[in-house]
């Protein structure tokens, strides 16, 4: 079913032939890639597997970088850091509203911060906030752009466990809402598996594995077949451990 | 045993029970709740020592005049008008080098901090400049300008506009390049991407070259109506070091310091009222 939707509908993410080196380090090698309209995928492999890399060259951020391919992204297009890169000299408020214009603006940067729990602090500092906070106020910033991608670079890497247990279900709620196509790129299996729709593992440069979650949300850890999911990119990873059920 | 260990546990209820105050705690290794008035301790101290030696009969008013001598002398000046008129002269001197100074030296910053034609043409020879000790270059201005007001003001403006220059040039080149990543994902302009992350972005070191530039302003002062002048606060001290009037130097020295003070304090005062969003270690 989810080839006939992406056979019918144009892919919001079409990458093929991509190759980007770093030098004699071939980082990502003739990679291809559709991600269709709202779908939501998740991107993992080990460090320096070059997860990053094709996030920064769907944003447009890989200057200077050598290589090839061809790439089709979106008009909107919004990324998500791992730090929350709030300027520190803007109230929380003015930094979801950066670049924005237009006379209705401030409103739905109000109504992006009330989305993302943060209703009352449009007046406050970023360094008046919590590390869950601020990323919560990134979040508000990209999603008051409408985007038609949403890029991800470990955005809740630097978040404790407990936090980032929330993220992940603000997350989900707020993409379900507004239908973003999703690149998440993370080293957590098990977010992996909890957030997409569609999960691939970049071994060697190039999409070793592209699993689809099919599982109903919200997903528990202790589903059997969840546990199955996890086993099988583990292993795609390379992880050898013991993974007792 | 019970009836051993009843007494403590009864404590330990009571202690637990009851209305518990805990004093809001300081950062550890931060430098503690600020004195109230803490930057006048200092010159009150010295004020104090130097009260209680000239009392003693420990100083020479030669070498060092009483106090009160040194009150009689600024009332005295006043009554007379030299105090006030050199301190206008000195403060306007101060003061106009300091605009066209702090004018020139953003200006130069702004343009090679934002162009790089700007910066081939202006960041070499400030940098060159920097390297001149300015008040080296007196001799020449004095032969290009004469020993009027012009050339002092000259002066003082060159120390101000390198000082400035050099932080606030540093502040704009130096702005994180997360921050210029995060413009380019949303798609700032230009003009906008200087506004709202360039410039806020260098305004520390905007700050931190005002106040060394306004300290550097009152060095050359000194120097300059020491040596080359017919009027100020400095020719009031040259004029009693003539005449070994040690209390007029004193009076010179104070109010060269309160005057570099007041400035510094209003400076900061502007500092954390523009940089309030900065929490740092000596909030």
């Amino acid at each position: 079913m989810a080839t006939d939707t992406q056979q019918l509908t144009r892919p919001a993410v079409r990458v093929s032939g991509l190759v980007r080196r770093f030098g004699d380090r071939t980082v990502l090698d003739s990679l291809d890639l559709d991600i269709a309209p709202g779908q939501f995928v998740a991107l993992l492999g080990r460090s320096g597997s070059g997860k990053s890399t094709l996030l920064r060259a769907l944003a447009g951020l890989d200057y200077d970088v050598a290589g090839s391919g061809s790439i089709e992204v979106p008009g909107r297009v919004s990324v998500v850091f791992q730090d929350s890169r709030l300027l520190p000299w803007q109230r929380v408020l003015d930094n979801v509203l950066l670049g924005l214009g237009g006379r209705d603006a401030a409103d739905r940067g109000r109504a992006a911060l009330a989305e993302v729990g943060l209703a009352g602090r449009e007046r406050a500092w970023p360094v008046e906030l919590s590390g869950g906070e601020q990323q919560r106020a990134a979040l508000a910033r990209s999603l008051v752009r409408e985007p038609e991608l949403l890029l991800a670079d470990e955005p809740f890497g630097a978040l404790d466990a407990l936090t980032r247990i929330r993220m992940h279900g603000l997350l989900r709620e707020l993409c379900q809402r507004h239908g973003p196509a999703v690149l998440l790129v993370t080293h957590d299996v098990d977010e992996a598996i909890v957030l997409a729709d569609r999960v691939l593992v970049l071994v060697d440069g190039r999409i070793a594995v592209d699993q689809p979650i099919d599982l109903p949300q919200p997903r528990s850890h202790r589903d059997p077949r969840f546990l199955e999911y996890r086993y099988q990119l583990l292993t795609a990873l390379g992880v050898e451990e013991e993974i007792t059920v | 045993m019970t009836d051993v260990l009843a007494p403590p546990q009864a404590a330990l209820q009571a202690a637990l029970q009851a209305p518990v105050t805990v004093a809001p705690r300081r950062r550890r290794l931060g430098l503690g709740r600020p004195i109230p008035y803490g930057r006048v301790l200092g010159p009150l101290l010295i004020l104090g020592v130097w009260l209680a030696a000239s009392a003693a009969g420990l100083l020479d008013p030669r070498v060092l005049p009483a106090p009160w001598t040194v009150a009689d002398t600024v009332s005295r000046l006043v009554e007379a008008g030299t105090l006030q008129d050199s301190l206008a002269v000195s403060l306007g001197r101060a003061a106009l080098g300091f605009t066209f100074g702090a004018l020139a030296g953003v200006s130069l910053a702004l343009a090679a901090g934002l162009s790089r034609l700007g910066e081939a043409l202006v960041d070499g020879w400030l940098q060159v400049q920097r390297a001149v000790p300015t008040l080296g270059l007196i001799p020449l201005m004095i032969l290009w300008l004469g020993i009027g007001e012009a050339f002092k003001v000259v002066i003082i403006a060159l120390v101000v506009a390198v000082t400035l220059y050099v932080q606030t040039y540093a502040g704009l080149t130096s702005i994180d390049s997360r921050y210029v990543e995060l413009a380019e994902t949303v798609g700032l302009s230009r003009s906008r991407f200087i506004r709202a992350v360039v410039l806020p972005g260098a305004l520390p070191g905007l700050f931190v070259g005002l106040r060394l530039a306004v300290t550097s302003s009152w060095i050359s002062l000194v120097v300059l109506e020491q040596i080359n002048a017919t009027s100020g606060i400095g020719y009031l001290m040259f004029q009693a070091q003539n005449y070994a009037q040690t209390d007029v130097i004193v009076v010179g020295l104070i109010v060269y310091g309160l005057f570099g003070f007041i400035s510094d304090a209003a400076l900061r005062f502007v500092e954390r009222r523009v940089l309030s969003w900065r929490r740092t270690l000596s909030s």
